[in-house]
């Protein structure tokens, strides 16, 4: 299959390098060199061109947005923390007769954008603490108290933020692949990651405050419902003493309202109220217990020895 | 000749077979469609060409799709929706691309791999799905993006390899949001905002590098904490549920305690209240029995007097268990009692009457 492709393809560039036409299709531009010798500028219409035959070769190009991805480079950050960062970025051939003259095919261009854009992002992550490469504002966080640190965290300072890191990286390489008629459009951080080393102890301190959260959370709820027991206790003092309080004053208005209303009724003849009160006093102590002993002279059985009138 | 046919190995779209037109180009060089017709083999010649030109002119559009035309490279127009005829031997080329389907792409995750392939694919996913947060935490997201090719034009011929650009976009658009998002966030309260600004982030650098696409939708899927930090997010879970319901019980006993404590405070003072009414009666009561008593006993105060003491002895003396009446004579034995009629209110086994009345 591979052998039939070529032999296709063999044919069909003698062909075309011994016609007097040549078509370029809307993704292309190309350089016509005779003999080797660039005539004019690019050529960037698509469709029907015309060139002198065997003399012109015609030298494609892309003309759309290419993509570049970079390998992963393995970066201190200014803070001594050790990550891989992933970049990516878009570029484009916008001088095809320079291109072809410094780069000659996209292969060179994408080595030469590895060095250029690898070292720019190098540079950038190096002189910045990891923040700046993760943030990209200054946003507080919405953390919900439960769930969070003991101490409320004050907001990051982010002096640069992704954004401007990365315009930074892509100022400064574009700058330097101008000179190959490459443009480079944008330079997107596509990952970051701590190094294994770095991740290990990066899970065993998230790990460690999550304990702590954990921790200060089951504290608190012990806390909280030792205060809300207390609460109930000294509720239930108030309600209980209070209840005391009032029963007391109203049993005591009543005694002393009762204590008024027999002093004035009693008091009317208190020699009177001393009789019956002793007599209801002696229905109240006598009963089958009780020995009566009774002098003849008594009143009550007086009449048992004699039926005179007394004196 | 008015058109050429070694246009067509110009052209190597990949869903091309090179080879056909590799054939038409060989089979058109030998007859040549000019000059005077030579027998039959010439109009052999003639219908071949005629039916290879209506093999290459006609083509069908399928309802999803839209057809977007190069004539020799250029693109000249697109065509909608059914069967539509080109300009043969590949002077003018149709591509089609689906505008209407809704395409996805997976980031951290990959449904329908069988397992074997799933494994294999297994590191990528989890490359993509490792991120680092705002407070330098690391959160495992994954997510899908719905998009639609909204400009055919600048999907094919502004950017080369649309899919993977919107793949890494995607995965730096994602990143950016989460990395100014807590851990917190990112796992429980912002999934929402962080999907939401993700797309715009996302859809901004689309339209900024004109490849064509309408992000449609970009949904976080699971988010999660790295696997070896996993148990300590739940404990964290754990304990928060062990405060809530510490609380609520704490709260329970105090919602059980208290109104009943209300209801016994009330009932005391309830009595209290009776026990003042009944006071007050009790007073009233024999006070107004004492007056009126008293307003007779003024009328005839002796025979009163008498009568009381004489209907209280009556009673109470049928009661006592023993009862001796002693002779006044007898000297010697009355002394046993000299008791006062005033110390009777104490609690003595022992009454005697002596001198009840004068």
């Amino acid at each position: 299959m591979i052998t039939r492709i070529a032999l296709g393809a063999a044919l069909a560039s003698l062909s075309l390098s011994g016609c007097a036409c040549y078509t370029l299709d809307e993704t292309e531009q190309a350089v016509i060199t005779r003999f080797g010798e660039p005539r004019g500028g690019a050529v960037a219409v698509p469709g029907l061109h015309f060139k002198l035959p065997f003399a012109d070769r015609v030298n494609r190009f892309e003309r759309r947005w290419l993509e570049w991805t970079g390998d992963p480079n393995q970066i201190p950050t200014r803070d001594k923390k050790y990550i891989w960062v992933d970049t990516f970025a878009r570029w484009r051939i916008s001088d095809p007769l320079r291109f072809f003259q410094r780069m000659r095919d996209e292969r060179t261009a994408r080595s030469r954008l590895d060095d250029i854009i690898d070292g720019e992002t190098r540079n950038a992550i190096a002189s910045y603490d990891l923040l700046e490469a993760v943030r990209a504002t200054e946003r507080p966080f919405e953390d919900d108290e439960a769930a969070t640190d003991l101490a409320p965290r004050r907001p990051d300072r982010v002096a640069v933020g992704r954004e401007k890191l990365t315009r930074r990286i892509l100022e400064r390489a574009s700058a330097v692949v101008a000179e190959f008629g490459v443009e480079l459009v944008d330079v997107q951080i596509k990952r970051i990651n701590y190094v294994d080393e770095v991740q290990v102890k990066v899970f065993e301190r998230m790990i460690s405050e999550r304990r702590r959260i954990a921790e200060r959370s089951r504290s608190e709820g012990m806390g909280r419902s030792a205060e809300i027991r207390g609460e109930k206790e000294r509720e239930l003092k108030a309600i209980e003493s209070e209840a005391y309080r009032r029963a007391q004053e109203l049993k005591g208005k009543a005694d002393a309202e009762a204590a008024r209303i027999y002093a004035a009724a009693f008091g009317k003849d208190p020699e009177f109220y001393s009789f019956v009160r002793t007599l209801e006093a002696y229905r109240a102590t006598v009963d089958g217990s009780t020995s009566v002993f009774l002098g003849t002279d008594a009143e009550f059985v007086r009449y048992l020895r004699s039926s005179a009138r007394p004196r | 000749m008015a058109w050429n046919p070694r246009v067509h190995t110009n052209e190597e779209r990949p869903r091309r077979d090179p080879l056909a037109g590799l054939k038409r180009l060989l089979r058109l060089r030998v007859p040549g469609p000019t000059g005077p017709w030579r027998g039959k083999a010439g109009a052999a010649a003639i219908a071949l060409v005629a039916l290879v030109a209506a093999a290459t002119s006609y083509y069908q559009i399928e309802p999803d799709e839209v057809g977007v035309i190069r004539r020799l490279g250029r693109f000249v127009g697109t065509s909608d929706p059914g069967p539509h005829f080109r300009l043969p031997f590949g002077i003018e080329r149709v591509q089609k691309v689906p505008v209407q389907r809704q395409l996805k792409m997976e980031f951290g995750f990959r449904t329908g791999l069988p397992g074997a392939e799933a494994g294999a694919a297994g590191a990528e996913p989890k490359r993509e799905s490792l991120m680092l947060t705002g407070d330098l935490n690391v959160a495992v997201v994954e997510w899908i993006v719905q998009y639609k090719i909204e400009d055919p034009y600048a999907f094919l011929f502004k950017v080369r390899n649309v899919e993977e650009t919107l793949r890494s976009l995607s995965e730096a658009a994602v990143r950016s949001v989460v990395g100014d998002h807590s851990v917190n966030e990112v796992l429980t309260t912002g999934r929402q905002r962080i999907a939401t600004q993700a797309k715009e982030v996302l859809q901004q650098l689309a339209d900024r590098y004109d490849a064509g696409v309408d992000v449609q939708q970009l949904v976080l899927q699971d988010v999660n904490p790295p696997d070896p930090v996993k148990p300590s997010f739940n404990e964290v879970n754990q304990a928060i549920q062990e405060k809530e319901r510490a609380i609520n019980e704490a709260q329970a006993e105090l919602n059980k305690a208290i109104p009943r404590a209300r209801g016994e405070a009330e009932q005391a003072i309830r009595a209290a209240e009776g026990y003042a009414i009944e006071r007050v009666n009790r007073a009233r009561g024999e006070a107004e029995r004492f007056s009126a008593l008293q307003v007779e006993y003024r009328r005839s105060p002796d025979v009163t007097r008498r009568r009381l003491h004489l209907e209280t002895l009556a009673e109470v003396l049928p009661r006592a268990g023993r009862k001796v009446i002693l002779d006044h004579a007898a000297k010697g034995m009355t002394p046993i009692l000299p008791m006062e009629r005033r110390e009777l209110g104490s609690a003595t086994a022992t009454a005697a009457v002596s001198e009840a009345s004068r």
